[in-house]
């Protein structure tokens, strides 16, 4: 380590430094002050009153009657609930399969594509598969005799087909990261385990899945930084309809702020996602804070 | 059945689900509506041009014509400034002692997980007071300022693996710090930043809620914001619409192709370290 002068630092890290401050940090406090006053301008909690007892955030009707919408709050819940788990199990199912399968490199690259495709085209993608006429999901449900219907303009299948659909865009994270971590195991653990009588089950959850344990705890984190975040596929895909029904906090932030311009409201929203995002963000932080 | 059949045939019954929908956004994409009432798998009559891609180049209202060419000036430039800059920061990071350091990389790592919704209303006042408000100008600084945090911790991540004894060599030999950093580290690390312009250039070109709320004239829109229009409201174009969904996935799908070795290790050391 050098010892750094002055004009080191003002030619290295001052421009990273004002960006930063300018563009981040400071409308991300202002955020924060907007979310505690009132339009003239006094202090309150008002706005976190009015956000947090309304029918988008929480809707208590369609939970007692178990009916969509059921409030942003829990619409993002339930994707975290759904999405997570199905995005680790898929991606390292098909890193583990797809290793071993005749073009498995080809089919890689096409569920990677999933991911590497703007999340606009992305709700696309899943309008057009569950569509009812041109959808994919019909033509095969049609094969055993049932019913079909474009299942993200119903209420009560909005939120689920978006959900599936996420599941389809973002397995390709997950299963590049375990990809790359198999290649790092080290083969003679399972020559060793297999002489041992292991099956490949036990290998499977004996070598495999501990090992891999670090790139999990940085896919679950990446991921769910991803749900809380999900915006584009829903904007684009139901526009968080119908009726609020596959409705999420990031496009209730931006219906309040750009729609109703009730940037009050709106801030609370955004303190509200951020506050979740840092929480699922601690793992992160704490792998930098153990940096000397 | 042998062992290695059925793994086969597992592998590819999953691949499936991922290849089905792609064969048929191009299929949809390369022929005429009245085909595709029964599905685009009906082959009965099977006619493929590329009309549906003519039209959504030229769409009367959001023509890719203008979108793409916007989105390559965007993300050209918003990939180009934030390396720049984040490579002398992460370079600083890496060699130099200063005292605040770990605050920065706390912030670096706050912004990674920061959602845009966090800044969305105070950028859009500050940029409507600098009259930066539908401009690329405005725009590009906004994606400069969030590229910059994550490319400064990544190369800051490589910076540390490069061995400092040439460097030392050279500061022996009485370059000055600067030319150093030019003369040496920078072409160095020139793989990392290919990584680097690799996924930023695609998150910038897949970029949305920014430009939704700071682009608003129809001709200055981004690639991005025309696939909602073109999408309709009560009747659906489908092969107009994949097609469009083609020519915009091809960009960032094009740049992973062609850069797969840097991308898959930018995308590694981004979130392993």
């Amino acid at each position: 380590m050098r010892r750094s002068k002055l004009s080191h630092f003002l030619f290295f890290m001052l421009p990273a430094l004002i960006l930063i401050g300018t563009f981040v940090v400071y409308p991300s406090l202002r955020t924060i002050l907007l979310s505690f006053f009132d339009e003239d301008g006094h202090l309150t909690l008002k706005n976190y009153v009015k956000v947090l007892s309304s029918r988008d955030t929480i809707n208590k009707e369609g939970i007692a009657r178990g009916e969509f919408p059921l409030g942003t709050l829990l619409h993002n819940a339930i994707w975290i609930a759904l999405h997570l788990p199905l995005t680790i199990i898929m991606g390292l199912i098909l890193a583990v399969i797809l290793r071993k399968t005749w073009g498995g490199n080809l089919l890689k690259t096409f569920v990677f594509f999933g991911m590497v495709m703007p999340m606009i085209v992305g709700g696309v993608m899943i309008n057009f598969m569950f569509d009812a006429n041109v959808g994919v999901v019909n033509a095969f449900l049609r094969l055993f005799g049932l019913q079909v219907k474009t299942w993200t303009a119903h209420p009560e299948t909005a939120l689920f087909s978006l959900i599936l659909g996420s599941v389809w865009l973002w397995t390709g994270f997950s299963m590049t990261l375990y990809s790359a971590g198999l290649e790092t195991i080290p083969k003679d653990f399972y020559e060793a385990a297999a002489i041992d009588g292991a099956g490949p089950f036990v290998q499977f959850f004996k070598i495999t899945v501990p090992l891999l344990k670090p790139i999990t705890v940085v896919v679950a984190t990446m991921t769910l930084l991803w749900d809380l975040k999900i915006f584009d596929i829903v904007y684009v895909a139901t526009q968080g309809g119908p009726g609020g029904a596959s409705n999420v906090l990031a496009i209730q932030m931006y219906n309040y702020a750009f729609i109703e311009f009730d940037y009050g409201k709106a801030a609370v929203v955004a303190v509200l996602l951020t506050v979740f995002t840092m929480i699922a963000a601690i793992p992160l932080i704490r792998s930098v804070g153990e940096e000397k | 059945m042998s062992k290695k059949l059925v793994v086969n045939i597992i592998g590819w019954i999953f691949g499936l689900v991922w290849l089905v929908p792609f064969m048929g956004v191009f299929m949809t994409a390369i022929r005429p509506m009245d085909e595709l009432l029964n599905g685009w798998w009906d082959f009965s009559s099977f006619h493929p041009s590329f009309n549906n891609f003519y039209q959504a180049w030229n769409h009367p209202t959001a023509p890719l014509s203008r979108g793409i060419p916007n989105s390559l000036i965007v993300a050209t430039s918003a990939t180009v400034l934030p390396l720049v800059i984040a490579t002398m920061a992460g370079y600083y990071l890496a060699r130099y002692r200063f005292p605040l350091k770990k605050l920065v990389y706390i912030v670096v790592v706050i912004t990674l997980a920061l959602p845009l919704q966090m800044v969305a209303i105070p950028l859009y006042e500050m940029l409507l007071k600098m009259n930066l408000l539908d401009s690329y100008i405005g725009l590009i600084l906004l994606h400069t300022a969030w590229g910059t945090p994550w490319i400064t911790f990544f190369m800051r991540n490589f910076f540390t693996t490069l061995p400092p004894q040439i460097e030392e060599a050279a500061r022996i030999d009485g370059a000055s710090d600067f030319k150093i950093f030019f003369k040496i580290a920078f072409p160095l690390s020139l793989p990392a930043i290919g990584s680097a312009a690799a996924l930023q250039f695609t998150w910038v070109w897949s970029s949305f809620f920014l430009e939704l709320i700071t682009i608003y004239t129809p001709e200055r829109f981004l690639a991005t914001q025309r696939i909602p229009l073109m999408r309709g409201v009560y009747h659906v174009d489908w092969g107009v619409l994949s097609a469009a969904a083609i020519m915009v996935m091809m960009v960032p799908i094009l740049v992973y192709l062609l850069l797969q070795k840097y991308y898959i290790r930018g995308m590694i050391g981004w979130s392993m370290k």
